[in-house]
């Protein structure tokens, strides 16, 4: 019986009657005995203390995974704003000089002087390893890749949530017209049928081709099309419910379409409004990988992580330089995975049926 | 059935209608050194008598036309980048049937793997453990959320070093075609695996497969004839879809391989800025991927008879 984990009084007292009742041991004529009518007990109701909340709250916090991978994004978003506040903290774009041995170019060996010491000038410093001055070392022309990867980070940070976030709005509102109003039913679906056709990555290629780059395109490539597929899901969800009991009790009692959209039907959608959210920051990352690496991305002043992979990718011939495609790869595949579960196991904990037990 | 693939071949029709549409305004707001071979050399008049000979300084509403009778009679202009001066539908015709080849190659072997692992993943529910399933989930999650261009890089460069492996491609050594084929089909065998499990373990929940495990039908039996059966079906649908998927995905795959594909085509031709070639490269592919989806809604009708086409009667 430990399995209850409800700490309400009434829940527990409950439950602890019946584990006495269960343990009791009946002699054989108690056994054998019509038990006698009670109508008192016919009426005793059973007490819920239900919270939709909740038991959301609880199912997920019961999957070990996701929770590990919630306090590693926690963790990492709040470093990279935190990161630009630190000591040390260097500008990405800088380009860094330091005094070392002159490399002859041809036989690739220090240059020497007269008395056999190499020769010191001050040069850019190119392609350093991680070390103790720069922590995740430099790239090929001497910026600083501790700020670069963490500013990167950022930016790529705010391009998917920035698409989310678009993705959010327009979806709930067209959604919810679309599901809501049957006027205007037919004339949504047969326009959704003939845009959902059109490839993303076709869209987002074409729009980065002909526009400026820069971030404002890219996020506004990524936003013009993901919409379509939130609206969908949520104006499906709107027509299910839209005529349940309740629903209908409210128009008859007169409440506005306004506020039934917005008390009604909204707090349903919630938890799915959520995990799209959580779904479409990584694959607004995803793509912005893609974008730069067919050469449309963002121009190279703005670090993201899909610069830093692509830099990385073109040094990755050189053993020692490797570090340079490493570090953004790992922490870019940290961010989607991390994304990744925590969006599935909340649209896991969000449905009703997982809240039993 | 006849009245439904003609409703939704006119609504295919008319979407593509649309997207060249688009396509062709998009593409007057590009910078117009794209037509031109050597740009910077050209005087203004040059560049002026240029423009007229292409019919680019004419109004809109002309140009579209054109254009439309162009693409009616399968004349798209002609490369003034890639290829100065050769018609463009040549110059994608040569490359179609590689990337078909690969593309189609790729999706068997996604199908070969991605199934009996879905069936595998599905089956291990019903276990103590549930290894296999776990197992699975763990590759489909790190297939679906690492960017795949981060893995088609590590493919790239750790497979490579294997002995007999390259890092490009030569059409007359069949191992380096393993590498694109493989990174092609990852994807698809994560899709297939994890949508094949999800259908199967609803379908496994449903009463009548408890009522014949009840009578004691053997399990192997159960899924293979009841449970895969029903749980393909949806599967069917994303099948044409795939295709084109396999044709998106090597846009990077085949650039990375250098593959004198389709995929490699639409990225150099961007990159060096070839306006002509661009567009016709975008129509193909939004004709495609409308044909695909065109093809599974057909097919999946076709597979399950539960399925009524055109207006559906009786429903909520």
């Amino acid at each position: 019986m430990a399995i209850f984990r409800i700490k309400d009084s009434k829940t527990q007292a409950l439950a602890d009657s019946l584990d006495r009742q269960a343990q009791r041991q009946f002699t054989q004529e108690e056994l054998f005995q019509f038990a006698p009518y009670d109508p008192g007990a016919g009426e005793r109701g059973g007490y819920s203390d239900y919270s939709y909340w909740r038991s959301t709250l609880r199912a997920f916090r019961k999957n070990r995974v996701a929770m590990f991978f919630l306090c590693v994004i926690l963790a990492t978003l709040l470093f990279t704003f935190l990161e630009p506040l630190l000591p040390y903290d260097r500008e990405p774009n800088t380009i860094y000089y330091v005094e070392q041995a002159e490399i002859n170019l041809f036989t690739r060996k220090p240059v020497l002087d007269e008395k056999g010491n190499p020769v010191m000038k001050v040069s850019r410093a190119t392609d350093r390893a991680p070390g103790e001055e720069f922590w995740f070392g430099t790239n090929s022309i001497g910026q600083d890749l501790w700020s670069q990867i963490w500013s990167g980070t950022r930016n790529s940070l705010f391009i998917g949530f920035s698409v989310a976030c678009v993705d959010a709005l327009l979806g709930i509102l067209v959604g919810v017209l679309w599901g809501y109003v049957r006027k205007l039913d037919f004339l949504f679906t047969e326009l959704y049928n003939i845009f959902d056709n059109v490839p993303q990555t076709l869209i987002v290629v074409i729009i980065s081709y002909v526009l400026r780059p820069g971030m404002g395109t890219m996020i506004f490539a990524m936003c013009l099309t993901s919409w379509l597929a939130t609206a969908r899901f949520i104006r499906n969800q709107v027509v299910i419910i839209r005529d349940r009991d309740y629903n209908l009790a409210s128009r008859c009692l007169g409440t506005s379409t306004g506020r039934i959209i917005t008390k009604n039907l909204l707090p349903y959608l919630v938890s799915i409004i959520t995990m799209r959210m959580a779904l479409a920051i990584p694959a607004a990352i995803n793509n912005e990988v893609f974008i730069t690496y067919i050469g449309l991305g963002v121009p190279l002043e703005t670090p993201t992580l899909g610069n830093l992979v692509e830099a990385g990718r073109k040094v990755m011939g050189e053993a020692a330089l490797r570090y340079q495609l490493f570090i953004p790869v790992v922490i870019l595949a940290t961010i989607t995975i991390s994304f990744y579960i925590i969006g599935n196991a909340f649209a896991d904990a969000a449905d009703p049926k997982n809240h039993v037990n | 059935m006849v009245k439904y693939i003609g409703k939704r071949l006119l609504r295919s029709l008319l979407t593509l209608f649309i997207i060249i549409t688009i396509v062709f305004a998009l593409l007057r707001l590009m910078p117009i050194e794209g037509y031109f071979q050597n740009f910077e050399k050209m005087s203004a008049t040059q560049i002026q008598v240029g423009l007229q000979q292409l019919g680019l300084t004419d109004p809109l509403p002309q140009q579209l036309l054109h254009f439309w009778q162009g693409a009616v009679q399968g004349d798209f202009g002609v490369s003034h980048k890639y290829r100065v001066g050769v018609d463009v539908l040549e110059i994608i015709a040569g490359k179609i049937p590689l990337s078909l080849a690969i593309g189609l190659t790729s999706l068997a072997l996604a199908l070969l793997i991605g199934l009996p692992l879905g069936i595998l993943m599905a089956r291990s529910t019903r276990t103590r453990w549930k290894i296999g399933d776990k197992l699975g989930t763990v590759f489909v999650v790190v297939i679906q959320a690492i960017p795949s261009a981060i893995y088609y890089i590590f493919i790239q460069f750790y497979c490579s070093q294997l002995p007999g492996f390259s890092m490009f491609f030569d059409a007359k050594r069949p191992l380096t075609w393993i590498l694109p084929i493989c990174s092609l089909a990852l994807g698809n065998v994560a899709y297939y695996a994890m949508w094949l499990r999800r259908y199967m373990v609803d379908e496994a929940n449903k009463d009548y497969v408890k009522l014949a495990r009840a009578k004691g039908v053997p399990t192997a039996e159960i899924s293979r004839r009841h449970v895969f059966r029903n749980a393909f079906v949806p599967l069917v649908q994303f099948i044409p879809t795939s295709v084109i998927l396999t044709l998106m995905g090597s846009l990077y795959v085949e650039s990375l391989y250098s593959i004198p594909g389709m995929g490699g085509l639409l990225v150099n031709a961007i990159q060096i800025q070839d306006n002509t070639l661009v567009q016709a490269l975008v129509l193909l592919y939004a004709a495609i991927s409308i044909a695909g989806l065109l093809v599974g809604d057909i097919l999946m009708a076709v597979l399950d008879p539960r399925i009524t086409l055109g207006k559906k009667e009786g429903g909520r």
